[in-house]
C-alpha cells in the first residue's frame, strides 16, 4: 500500500523550469532560481542521508559479507586471524550435492505453497464472513488480529505444548474420538504437518486485515445490481467478488510467499527442523549450518542463505511490478 | 427481511470461530495456571479448576533480567527508528528530492531480505566491530526490521498532510528542520505512536539476531529467556507458559492502543489545532 506514495512530481518540477524561463529573462535570476532549486535538494538529502547511509551500512554491506563469505572457506581460525581463502563456487557445490538439498528444496515449496493455500482461502472465506454487518463483528475481527501480533517464539511453544504426544490437547482431543496418539513433532511423516498448523495459525489475521479492506473497495452497487438480478450468495462470491478482489489478492499471495519463505523461528522452536531432515527448510538449514551446532559451518550456510534470498527476491519482484501497475490504473 | 433474522446466526457463529482461532490462547493461560503435578495429566485440564500462581512466582524470580533487557532493546529500537525514519519520510513525502523514487524502491527490497542473512552478514560485521553480544548490537539489528516500515508508513502519513501547512510555516521563515520539528511532526504523532508500537513488537519479539549476534552475552532478551527454558526444563511447562503469558502482554497492550491510533486521521489534529 505504501508504494503507492512513490514520489511522483518530477513532471511538476519540469513544468515550473518551463514556466520560469519564460517569465525570468535576466540570466541572473535564472541563476538564483537554480541555486533556490539546488539548496531545496541539499536540504532534502539533509534528511534522507542518515536512512540512505543506514541502507548502505545495514543492508548493503552485510548482504556483500555474505556473498564474499559463501566464496570463501571461512572456518574458526578466521575468526582470529582474518584469513579465509577464496574457493570460488565449491560451497554451493558442496550444498547442492549435499543429502540435505533436495529434502530442504522441497520442504521450502510444500511448507510455502500448503501455508499460502491454507491461509489465503482461510483468510478469504473470514473477510467475507466479516464483511456481512452484524453485532460484534467488529471486535470478533479486532480479536483475530492477536496471533498476528504474539511473538513468534511464544506461539511456537504454545502449538509445541499442545502438540505434545503424551500431553498435548490436541492428542486428547483425538483420543477423546478414538484416534490413537500422532507423534505430532517427533515422527518425520507429522513434523511438517505440525509447522504447517502452527504457521497458517499465524498467517490467518494478516491474509484476512487485507482481504477485508480489498473487500470494502469494491463499491456497494455492484452488489445491489447481481441482488435485483436474483443472484444467489455462491453466484455473487464467484462472479463478482472473487474477480474484484483478484489484484488484491495477488498481492497478498505474493506478500505470503515473501514472508513465508523467511519463517524460521517457528520451525526452529518446534522442531529444528527434524526429525532428521522432516522440516527443513533452506532458512532452517541455513541457520543449522550457522549456529545450530557446536562449530560453525558460517561459508556453507552463507550458500544457502544466498540460494533463499534469490527464491525472495524472484517473487518480490514480481510483486513490485504487480503493486506498481495496480498503482498506476 | 431474511438477512435480520439470520443476524444473530451470524453473530453467533463468529464468537464460535473466533474462539476456535483463540484456542491456543487460552490453553497458554490455563496451563500458566495448572499445578506442575496435573500437567501430565491424561485428559489434561480444562479449566484452572484448582490454579496456582506458582509460575508467575517463577517468572518473577527467575526472568526479571530477561524481560528488562527486551524491554531496553524494544525502547532502543525505537528510538534508532523514529530518529532515522521520519525525517527521511518528511523529505521523501514533502522535499521532492531527486532520487527519491529509487529510495523507496531500495526500502521495499530491504523488507524481503530474510533475517537469517542479515543475522550471518550481522556476525561478522560486529565481531570485527567488537559489538557482538551487546545491547547496542542488538538494538541495530533490530532496527533493520522496523526502519523500512517506519520510512513507508511515515511517507503515507507525512503525503496526507495538506501543503498549505508547509507554505504557512514557510511564509513564518520557518527553516525546513523546524517545519519538520514544529509542523509536521505534532500532525504526524498518530503515525508515530503507530510505528513506535509496531517496533517496540518487533524488537521485544526478535529471536533470530537475539540468538546469532547476542548468542553468547549477558543480557539476553525474553525470548532467548524462553528458549533457554524450553531446552532446560522440558518438565516446566507451567513456568514456560506464565514467561509466555507476560511475553505477550505487549501485544495486548498493542492491539488495545493501536487500534485506536491507527483509525484516527492524519489531518484531524491540523484541523483541531
Amino acid at each position: 500500500m505504501a508504494a503507492t506514495q512513490v514520489t511522483p512530481p518530477v513532471t511538476t518540477r519540469d513544468r515550473t523550469t518551463g514556466a520560469a524561463s519564460i517569465i525570468d529573462v535576466a540570466p541572473a535570476a535564472g541563476r538564483s532560481k537554480n541555486r533556490q532549486r539546488l539548496r531545496a535538494q541539499l536540504t532534502a538529502w539533509a534528511f534522507i542521508a542518515p536512512v540512505v547511509i543506514y541502507l548502505a551500512i545495514f543492508y548493503a554491506y552485510p548482504l556483500y559479507r555474505n556473498l564474499d563469505l559463501s566464496f570463501r572457506e571461512y572456518t574458526l581460525r578466521s575468526f582470529i586471524d582474518g584469513s579465509a581463502p577464496f574457493v570460488w563456487f565449491q560451497n554451493y557445490v558442496d550444498v547442492i550435492g549435499s543429502s540435505t538439498f533436495v529434502p530442504a528444496l522441497v520442504n521450502t515449496a510444500v511448507f510455502t505453497g500448503v501455508s499460502i493455500a491454507f491461509q489465503f482461502s482461510i483468510g478469504l472465506a473470514l473477510a467475507v464472513f466479516f464483511f456481512r454487518r452484524f453485532p460484534l463483528a467488529a471486535t470478533l475481527r479486532a480479536l483475530f488480529l492477536v496471533p498476528w501480533l504474539l511473538p513468534l517464539l511464544v506461539s511456537a511453544s504454545v502449538w509445541a505444548w499442545m502438540l505434545n504426544s503424551e500431553s498435548g490437547i490436541i492428542n486428547s482431543f483425538l483420543s477423546a474420538v478414538g484416534i490413537d496418539q500422532i507423534n505430532w513433532l517427533t515422527s518425520p511423516q507429522w513434523a511438517m504437518v505440525s509447522v504447517l498448523l502452527a504457521n497458517i495459525w499465524i498467517g490467518i489475521p494478516f491474509n484476512l486485515v487485507i482481504l477485508y479492506s480489498g473487500l470494502q473497495s469494491i463499491p456497494g452497487d455492484v452488489y445491489e445490481a447481481a441482488s435485483l438480478d436474483g443472484a444467489t450468495g455462491w453466484q455473487t462470491f464467484w462472479r463478482i467478488t472473487f474477480p474484484l478482489l483478484r489484484p488484491v489478492s495477488a498481492i497478498t499471495i505474493l506478500l505470503g510467499l515473501v514472508y513465508t519463505l523467511k519463517v524460521f523461528d517457528i520451525i526452529w522452536i518446534m522442531t529444528k527442523g527434524g526429525p532428521v531432515d522432516a522440516s527443513t527448510t533452506l532458512a532452517i538449514w541455513s541457520y543449522r549450518l550457522g549456529f545450530g551446532g557446536q562449530s560453525p559451518e558460517l561459508s556453507p550456510a552463507a550458500a544457502v542463505g544466498n540460494l533463499l534470498i534469490v527464491l525472495a527476491f524472484v517473487f518480490g519482484f514480481i510483486y513490485i511490478r504487480l503493486q506498481r501497475r495496480m498503482a498506476r490504473s | 427481511m431474511t438477512r435480520r433474522r439470520l443476524t444473530p446466526v451470524y453473530t453467533v457463529l463468529g464468537i464460535v470461530i473466533t474462539a476456535i482461532m483463540l484456542f491456543p490462547l487460552y490453553w497458554m493461560i490455563n496451563v500458566s495456571l495448572t499445578q506442575p503435578t496435573d500437567l501430565r495429566r491424561d485428559p489434561p485440564n480444562l479449566f484452572p479448576i484448582n490454579p496456582t500462581f506458582d509460575g508467575y512466582t517463577k517468572v518473577i524470580s527467575e526472568q526479571l533480567p530477561y524481560l528488562g533487557t527486551s524491554l531496553i532493546v524494544g525502547l532502543g529500537t525505537v528510538a534508532l527508528t523514529l530518529a532515522l525514519s521520519a525525517p527521511a519520510a518528511f523529505a521523501l513525502a514533502k522535499l521532492r528530492p531527486v532520487g527519491g523514487t529509487a529510495v523507496n524502491f531500495v526500502l521495499l527490497i530491504a523488507q524481503m531480505i530474510p533475517g537469517i542473512i542479515m543475522a550471518m552478514g550481522f556476525y561478522l560485521i560486529f565481531n570485527n566491530w567488537g559489538i557482538l553480544n551487546t545491547i547496542p548490537g542488538l538494538i541495530l539489528a533490530d532496527s533493520t526490521l522496523a526502519v523500512p516500515f517506519g520510512v513507508l508508513i511515515f511517507t503515507a502519513f507525512m503525503a496526507g498532510i495538506p501543503d498549505e501547512l508547509m507554505s504557512a510555516a514557510k511564509i513564518d521563515g520557518a527553516s525546513a528542520f523546524r517545519t519538520f520539528r514544529s509542523v509536521i511532526l505534532p500532525v504526524s504523532r498518530n503515525s508515530v505512536v503507530t510505528v513506535s508500537l509496531f517496533t517496540f513488537l518487533w524488537g521485544w519479539s526478535d529471536f533470530i539476531f537475539a540468538s546469532t549476534v547476542n548468542r553468547g552475552g549477558d543480557l539476553q532478551p525474553i525470548t532467548i529467556g524462553i528458549y533457554r527454558y524450553i531446552g532446560n526444563n522440558t518438565q516446566d511447562w507451567n513456568a514456560i507458559m506464565a514467561t509466555a503469558v507476560v511475553a505477550s502482554i505487549p501485544a495486548a497492550v498493542l492491539l488495545v492502543v493501536a487500534q485506536r491510533y491507527v483509525a484516527a486521521g492524519v489531518t484531524a489534529g491540523a484541523v483541531k489545532d
